[in-house]
């Protein structure tokens, strides 16, 4: 039988996946001081969408929102999955560089300011195609220019998942969060399946894809620092900590021998079972030590 | 597919550092050497096919895990190696078809691979090192973002065999329910979306382009153009801000990025309201 306590408190959690984009922003944030930018009243459209016959929405599926969490200046950035499948255009990527590098403005002046992505994204908007990917480059490059003065965390809850050029994005950051039910890599299951067919990945194989991409998966192998249940306060809980934690002394992306000698040693004839990847526990040891 | 694609990169790299090895200890799909341009020796960089990698779905021109991490290995060793001293130009070559599309790759996580590599030419931008990159085949989605999209300057040939995209025609074009023919004929008005090099220029993210009258077998006098406009490259880089917001503030990007710029303004408006 199930302990009926446990039911009570399942029930009695909030769901962070089921929320907007605008809310999950807004629930990180201390209580009423999150306030959004360029928001849908500015009304800055895609100016691509609407030549295709696509209709655009006037935040561009993305939401910037200021204000403090846990005490300190913090500005979050959110996707909308429902948008687009939150993939990236030219303003929403504008969006995203701008706000971090106003970040590091302050930062530089001395107001310690930091970052949280939500990334719910598909990678690239192809109507837009190289005004995304271009995009891509520049957030990736103000993340790095940001991630020294104070920490961008990554957060991917689900359940779009972060996928194509935004799966760097996610790498190069100071922390990247998960629940089980986001997914994160640079080739979703059915680009796969396309290029190198079926026998590499079979896009139908809902387990093979959850032990690929999965939030537990990834955190198991050392690729994400927390794995988090789909519930809004323990979440915003875990990125009041982790900017409490402040930049961690060596930024994952740039571990290179750490995470290539992870593969190297790894016989290459035949595909991989994803647990032999796990590599978080032996991690932990090295952290504790 | 280009039949030329993966040619383009060794043949360029052999021009211009006059050498087409790898480094002791790295997958020879990745070329690495220190070569004298202009009053620098600079560290160029290139990924070309390797038919017996180790990795099966990178061994075409792809950027796979082998190749993002001796990338991000090979310019971190630059930035180590430099630290006291001079910062020397760092060179990409660039003729990639794609990241590799693989499930091994996956498991591993490339995302983390092709992170790193963007990672250790950003970093390498920011320490004052002059990042060029020089595209003279193709250049697509997360390959061009773990090889090439993260220096001061990019410049490309203006030629049909160069193609700067987020993704190979067919399938953008099977992604978005469209025919070829319609995504070629949305591309003439949709410049993001064209495949053709002098449209790319239009979006003002290039620094230039270069007219090279044999891609493939360079005369004498196409490779001292190409070491030439490099050179000045590498001069303008040394001044301009390490950011890339040159790219936003180009003449072109003026016109064609003015959604961006508009972002960016009103960003910056209501940050202190």
């Amino acid at each position: 039988m199930r302990d009926p306590i446990l039911t009570r408190e399942y029930l009695k959690r909030r769901s962070f996946i089921e929320l907007s984009a605008r809310d999950r922003a807004k629930c990180l944030f201390d209580s009423g001081t999150g306030l959004e930018l360029a928001g849908p009243f500015d009304r800055i459209e895609s100016p691509w969408l609407a030549m295709q016959d696509v209709t655009p929405e006037a935040d561009d599926g993305c939401i910037v929102m200021r204000g403090t969490i846990g005490g300190q200046q913090a500005v979050v950035i959110a996707f909308a999955g429902a948008f687009q499948g939150g993939a990236i255009g030219e303003v929403s990527g504008a969006k995203l560089t701008a706000a971090l590098d106003l970040a590091r403005a302050d930062n530089e002046k001395g107001i310690r300011t930091n970052a949280v992505l939500l990334l719910e994204t598909g990678g690239v908007r192809l109507q837009e195609a190289n005004l995304g990917l271009a995009a891509v480059a520049e957030i990736i490059s103000s993340i790095i220019a940001l991630r020294r003065h104070a920490p961008v965390i990554s957060l991917t809850a689900g359940t779009v998942g972060c996928f194509g050029g935004m799966s760097l994005a996610a790498g190069v950051a100071s922390y990247v969060v998960m629940t089980p039910e986001g997914r994160l890599g640079l080739n979703g299951p059915e680009v796969i399946e396309e290029e190198s067919g079926v026998e590499e990945f079979d896009a139908s194989d809902r387990s093979l894809i959850w032990s690929v991409f999965g939030g537990r998966q990834r955190y198991d192998q050392g690729l994400a620092d927390a794995l988090v249940d789909d519930d809004a306060d323990q979440i915003a809980k875990t990125v009041r900590d982790l900017i409490a934690q402040g930049v961690p002394p060596v930024h994952r992306s740039e571990q290179i021998d750490l995470y290539r000698s992870r593969i190297t040693a790894l016989d290459n004839a035949r595909q991989w079972n994803p647990e032999e990847l796990h590599f978080r526990a032996s991690q932990n040891k090295e952290e504790n030590r | 597919m280009n039949k030329f694609t993966g040619i383009r990169g060794r043949v360029w790299f052999k021009a211009l550092t006059g050498q087409a090895s790898s480094m002791p200890g790295d997958p020879h799909s990745v070329l690495t050497a220190d070569a004298q341009i202009g009053d620098d020796k600079a560290r160029f960089l290139c990924v070309v096919p390797d038919p017996d990698g180790r990795f099966p779905c990178a061994r075409r021109g792809e950027v796979g895990l082998e190749e993002a991490y001796t990338l991000a290995a090979r310019v971190r060793e630059a930035i180590g190696a430099d630290k006291e001293s001079a910062k020397r130009p760092i060179i990409a070559i660039v003729d990639v078809k794609s990241q590799a599309y693989g499930r091994r790759e996956e498991t591993a996580g490339i995302h983390l691979a092709g992170a790193a590599a963007a990672d250790a030419y950003a970093t390498a931008r920011f320490a004052g090192h002059p990042v060029i990159t020089l595209i003279v085949g193709q250049a697509i989605s997360g390959g061009f973002l773990t090889h090439g999209y993260q220096a001061n300057c990019l410049l490309a040939f203006d030629d049909d065999g160069v193609l700067i995209h987020a993704m190979h025609k067919e399938a953008a074009a099977r992604i978005t329910r469209r025919t070829v023919a319609q995504l070629d004929k949305l591309a003439e008005t949709v410049t993001p979306l064209s495949y053709n090099v002098r449209d790319y220029a239009k979006l003002g993210l290039l620094y230039r382009l270069l007219h090279v009258s044999n891609p493939e077998d360079p005369a004498p006098e196409d490779v001292s153009l190409v070491r030439h406009e490099v050179i000045a490259a590498i001069q303008d880089a040394r001044k301009a801000s390490p950011d890339l917001i040159n790219r936003t503030e180009s003449e072109a990007a003026c016109v064609a990025r003015k959604a961006s710029r508009l972002v960016r303004a009103r960003l910056e408006e209501q940050w202190n309201h």
